[in-house]
C-alpha cells in the first residue's frame, strides 16, 4: 500500500461505522495519522468527532471498520476492539473533552494510575517521581506534582492529561476539544507544546471548533458531517470560510453588532459584595450599569466570580453587601420567579444542569418559565395542546434540530439545546437577559444562530449581560467590555478602546482590574 | 461507685474492645465497598448469615478457623450477588442492598429452622477462647484488657493498618479509590472499573460476615434469632462517622463500644431509678451526635452510589 519513500501511517482507521439505534453516528469513515503530524478533526456539534475517537481509544466498539496501529516494529497491528488498556498499550493517549481525573486524589497519583501491577505490595513511588519530574523538565508541562487535582487551574488539570499520556510514552495523541475551558495565553502555551511534540515524532489528533486555531496548528484538516468524512485537506490549502463550509453545507456568516444608541439603566450594581463560601465565588465591591439596547460583555477566566455575578442576576444569589435595581426599580423580592415576571431572561451556563430538564421533553421544556399564565389554562387545567402547538411553531423558528416535540431534551445536542433555551428565554421578550458562556462548545453554525438571535433581542431594546471566555465574541457583540479578575470588576470600555492583547493580559491578573487584587 | 470508677475498670475496657469488634470488621467491610463507589445496605443481612454459617458449620463438625472462612465465602458471595446487580446492571444500590439483607437474613433464619426443627434452646459450641501473647498479659491493666480477647479481636485490630496501607500505599488501592472517585478516570486509564467495583464488594462483604461470625464464634456459642440487631446499620454510620479513613473507622467502634459498655454499667449503678431503655438508648444517641459532628466536613467519595456504565454518556 505504502508509496515507496513514504512513511508507513502510525495509525490507520478504515470503514469505521457506529450506530447509535437509528443514528449512524460514524459512517464508513477512513483516517490515517503519520507520524510527527497534527490532523485537526473537524465537524459540528453531533457531526461525530468524539465518537470516533472514544471507539479509538475503546470506550465504545464500532459496528464496523477496523483500526490499525503501527507497532514498535513499524508493522501495523490491529487494535482489539473495546479495550482502553489496549488502546493504551498501543501508545494511544487521549485527553477527553470531559477531562478524566480523579479531583480528590494528587497529580501524581492520577498520573501512575494503572501503570503499575495492579497487585503488588507496594509503589515504586520515588521512581514514578523522578520519570515525572523529568517529563515535566522536558516537555515544559509545568505542574505540583503533589497537589490535589482538583485545587489546579483548569489549564493545570489539562496539562495533568496531557501528562497521563506522555507517562505512558503514548505514541499517538488526541485532543479533544483541549481549548474550550483555556484563556488565549494557555492555548498559545499549549500550541507550542504541541508543536514541540509532534517534532519529537507524536502523531497528534486535534478536536476543535475554533478554525483560526486549526488552521495555525494543523497539517492536514478533516471534516466531519452526519458521521461522514466529506472533506481531508492540506491546511496550507485552506481556508476558514471553506471548512465552515463543509462543516454545516452552507456558508456562514457571523452577524456584527452595529452601533445603536442605548436607553434608560436596565440593571444597576452598586457596591455589590458576596463573600467567600463553599461553592460560591466572592464578589469584591462591583459597579455595573448596563442600559437598555446594550450587551456588556464581561471577560475572564471562569472561576473569578462569573458564577456570583450571574447567580446574582438570575436571582440564585442574594449580594451580602450593596444593591442591584432592575429598570430604575428596587430589585424584585421573590427569586428567580419574580424576577422571569418582571421580565428578565437566564442562558445559564451549564445548559445540562441548569438550562433543560434532560428527561423531560422539548414541549415541556420550552413551556418551563410560562406554564402558569392565564392564557395557558383551560378550564382550570393546563391546555397542553396548546403547549404544543407553540413548541412546533417555536422549533421551526428557532431551528431546533435533533428531534421531534416529544424527544427528551437531554438527546439534543450542545447546539440544539442551546436554542432550545434562546426560544423558551426570548419568547418572552425579555428586557434583560444574562447570557452566560451562550456558545460554549458550540459550533460555528449554531454559534453564529446564537449570536444573531442575541443582537436581534439587543434591537429590540434588551440590555444583555454577556458573560464569556471567548474574546472574540466578546469583541463582536459586545458595546462595551469589562474584566472580571478575583472577584473585583474592571470598568466597562467601549469596544473601540480595547486591545485584544491587553484584555488577556487583565483577564490574567495583569492589569488595571487586577492590580490592587494581587 | 461513680463514673471515674467505671473508667478505671479493666472488665470496662476489655467490654469495649470486645463490643467493638463485629463493628470493626462490618464498618471496615462496608469502607471498602463504599471506598469503591458501592454502598452496601447488604450489611445487616450479611452479618447475620455470616453469624449463622459460622456458628453452623462449626455446629457441623469443622474447626473455628475453618468455620471462619467459609462464613466469610458465604459473606463474599452475597457481595457477588449484590455486585452484579448494582455494577454491571447499575440498579438502584440502596434497593439492592435492602433487598440482600432481607433475602440474607431470612435465608440465615430458614435454614437454621429447617436443619434444627425443633429445639427449645440453642445448641451450642466451643467457641474461641481468650487468647493473648504473654509480653501484653504482663503489662499492668492492659493485661487484664487483653486476656479477654480472643484472636479475632486481634485480627480486627491489625486490619485496620493493613487497610491503610493497602488503600494508601499500594497500586491496587490507588484503582479502587479512583473508582470510588470518577470511574471514567479509572477506565481511561485502562482499569477494568466493574472488576475492581466487584472485588470490593466481595472483600468487604467478606468482612462483614466475619463480623457476624464473631457473635456466635467468639462473643457467645450459639445463634439466636435477631442477634446481630442493628449492627450492620450502625456500622453504616460508623462509615460516615470515620470519613472513610480506616483508623477513624476504627475510632468510631471503639467509641460506640465504650458507650454501650459504659451503658450497662450505669444502669447497674442507677438501679430502677431509671427506665433502662434510656440507657438503651445512649450509645445510639452519641453515635448521631458523634455523626452529626463529623459527618458535616466529611469528604465523601464523588462517585458513591452512582452507577457507572460503559459506553454510555
Ligand atoms: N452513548 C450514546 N448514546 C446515544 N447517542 C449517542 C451516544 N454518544 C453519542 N451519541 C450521539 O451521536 C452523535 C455524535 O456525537 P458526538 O459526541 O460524537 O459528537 P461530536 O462531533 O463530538 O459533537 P460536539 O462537537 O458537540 O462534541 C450525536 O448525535 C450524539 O447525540
Ligand atoms: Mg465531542
Amino acid at each position: 500500500m505504502t508509496a515507496p519513500g513514504q512513511e508507513p501511517p502510525l495509525l490507520r482507521l478504515r470503514g469505521i461505522t457506529k450506530r447509535f439505534g437509528s443514528l449512524v453516528a460514524n459512517d464508513a469513515i477512513d483516517l490515517d495519522l503519520a507520524q510527527g503530524e497534527i490532523l485537526a478533526l473537524l465537524g459540528e456539534n453531533g457531526a461525530g468527532k468524539t465518537t470516533l475517537m472514544s471507539i479509538l481509544f475503546g470506550h465504545y466498539v464500532a459496528d464496523a471498520g477496523t483500526i490499525e496501529v503501527m507497532g514498535a516494529d513499524g508493522a501495523p497491528q490491529p487494535l482489539p476492539p473495546g479495550s482502553a488498556r489496549a488502546a493504551l498499550a498501543a501508545g494511544i493517549g487521549m485527553v477527553h473533552q470531559h477531562f478524566t481525573l480523579a479531583m480528590n486524589h494528587s497529580v501524581l497519583d492520577n498520573v501512575i494510575l494503572g501503570t503499575e501491577r495492579l497487585w503488588s505490595w507496594r509503589q515504586d513511588l520515588a521512581a514514578a517521581r523522578a520519570k515525572l519530574a523529568a517529563l515535566i523538565e522536558t516537555t515544559g508541562l509545568a505542574v505540583p506534582m503533589d497537589a490535589r487535582v482538583g485545587s489546579l487551574s483548569i489549564g493545570e488539570q489539562q496539562r495533568v492529561e496531557l501528562l497521563k499520556a506522555l507517562y505512558r510514552s503514548a505514541r499517538v495523541l488526541i485532543l479533544d476539544e483541549p481549548t474550550a475551558v483555556l484563556t488565549p495565553q494557555q492555548s498559545a502555551l499549549l500550541f507550542t507544546t504541541l508543536r514541540r511534540l509532534a517534532e519529537g515524532g507524536l502523531g497528534i489528533i486535534f478536536i476543535s471548533h475554533k478554525l483560526e486555531e486549526v488552521l495555525s496548528l494543523a497539517r492536514r484538516v478533516a471534516v466531519l458531517r452526519h458521521g461522514r468524512k466529506v472533506l481531508e485537506v492540506a491546511a496550507t490549502g485552506t481556508d476558514k470560510a471553506r471548512l465552515a463550509h463543509a462543516m454545516v453545507d452552507r456558508p456562514v456568516e457571523l452577524p456584527k453588532a452595529e452601533p445603536q444608541p442605548v436607553g434608560a439603566p436596565a440593571l444597576e450594581l452598586e457596591g455589590v459584595h458576596v463573600a467567600p463560601a463553599a461553592g460560591v465565588e466572592p464578589l469584591v465591591d462591583v459597579d455595573l450599569t448596563l442600559h437598555a439596547g446594550e450587551i456588556v460583555g464581561i471577560a475572564g477566566v471562569s472561576g473569578n466570580g462569573q458564577r456570583s455575578l450571574a447567580g446574582l442576576v438570575a436571582g440564585t444569589l442574594l449580594p451580602d453587601r450593596g444593591r442591584l435595581r432592575l429598570a430604575g426599580a428596587a430589585w424584585p423580592q421573590g427569586g428567580p420567579k419574580a424576577l422571569i415576571a418582571e421580565g428578565v431572561g437566564r442562558i445559564p451556563e451549564d445548559r445540562h444542569r441548569q438550562g433543560v430538564v434532560g428527561d423531560m421533553t422539548i414541549w415541556e421544556n420550552l413551556a418551563l418559565e410560562g406554564y402558569d399564565a392565564p392564557a395557558c389554562r383551560r378550564f382550570g387545567l393546563l391546555d397542553l395542546a396548546s403547549f404544543r402547538r407553540r413548541a412546533q411553531a417555536l422549533r421551526k423558528r428557532y431551528d431546533i434540530r435533533g428531534g421531534g416535540s416529544e424527544t427528551p431534551a437531554r438527546l439534543l445536542s450542545g447546539g440544539n439545546m442551546q436554542k432550545l433555551i434562546l426560544a423558551r428565554v426570548l419568547e418572552r421578550g425579555p428586557r434583560l437577559i444574562l447570557a452566560a458562556q451562550p456558545t460554549r462548545g458550540l459550533d460555528i453554525g449554531a454559534l453564529a444562530e446564537v449570536h444573531r438571535h442575541l443582537l436581534e433581542a439587543r434591537a429590540r431594546g434588551a440590555a444583555i449581560l454577556l458573560i464569556s471566555e471567548d474574546l472574540d465574541e466578546l469583541m463582536q457583540l459586545a458595546d462595551r467590555v469589562a474584566v472580571l479578575y478575583r472577584g473585583r470588576l474592571g470598568p466597562a470600555r467601549p469596544r473601540a478602546e480595547i486591545e485584544l492583547a491587553r484584555l488577556g493580559l487583565e483577564m490574567a491578573g495583569q492589569g488595571p482590574a487586577g492590580a490592587d487584587a494581587a | 461507685m461513680d463514673v471515674l470508677d467505671i473508667l478505671l475498670q479493666a472488665s470496662f475496657w476489655a467490654a469495649t474492645l470486645r463490643i467493638a469488634t463485629p463493628l470493626i470488621f462490618g464498618t471496615l467491610g462496608e469502607l471498602i465497598c463504599e471506598r469503591a463507589g458501592v454502598l452496601n445496605l447488604g450489611i445487616e443481612g450479611i452479618m447475620t448469615i455470616g453469624a449463622m454459617s459460622g456458628w453452623l458449620f462449626v455446629y457441623l463438625g469443622v474447626d473455628l478457623w475453618t468455620g471462619i472462612l467459609l462464613a466469610a465465602m458465604i459473606g463474599a458471595a452475597f457481595g457477588l450477588l449484590h455486585g452484579i446487580l448494582t455494577v454491571p446492571l447499575g440498579l438502584s444500590q440502596h434497593v439492592t442492598g435492602i433487598g440482600i439483607t432481607l433475602l440474607a437474613s431470612s435465608l440465615a433464619y430458614f435454614t437454621y429452622r429447617v436443619l434444627l426443627p425443633d429445639v427449645a434452646t440453642p445448641p451450642r459450641i466451643e467457641p474461641f477462647q481468650p487468647w493473648a501473647p504473654d509480653w501484653l498479659l504482663a503489662v499492668p491493666f492492659l493485661g487484664p484488657v487483653a486476656g479477654q480477647q480472643t484472636a479475632l479481636t486481634w485480627l480486627a485490630l491489625v486490619l485496620v493498618p493493613l487497610l491503610t496501607w493497602v488503600l494508601y500505599r499500594t497500586p491496587l488501592g490507588l484503582a479502587l479509590r479512583t473508582c470510588g472517585e470518577n470511574p471514567v478516570a479509572a477506565e481511561a486509564q485502562g482499569l477494568d472499573v466493574y472488576a475492581i467495583r466487584i472485588g470490593a464488594i466481595m472483600a468487604g462483604s467478606a468482612l462483614m460476615a466475619v463480623g457476624g461470625a464473631f457473635l456466635t464464634l467468639s462473643a457467645f456459642n450459639a445463634f439466636f434469632f435477631e442477634m446481630v440487631s442493628g449492627r450492620g446499620w450502625i456500622c453504616i454510620a460508623l462509615v460516615v462517622f470515620a470519613s472513610w479513613i480506616p483508623w477513624k473507622a476504627l475510632l468510631g467502634a471503639l467509641l460506640f463500644g465504650a458507650f454501650d459498655a459504659f451503658q450497662v454499667r450505669l444502669q447497674q449503678m442507677m438501679g430502677g431509678a431509671v427506665p433502662y431503655q434510656l440507657f438503651l438508648m445512649l450509645p445510639y444517641v452519641m453515635s448521631i451526635l458523634a455523626l452529626v459532628v463529623m459527618a458535616r466536613r466529611a469528604a465523601y467519595p464523588q462517585a458513591l452510589m452512582r452507577a457507572y456504565v460503559k459506553g454510555q454518556r
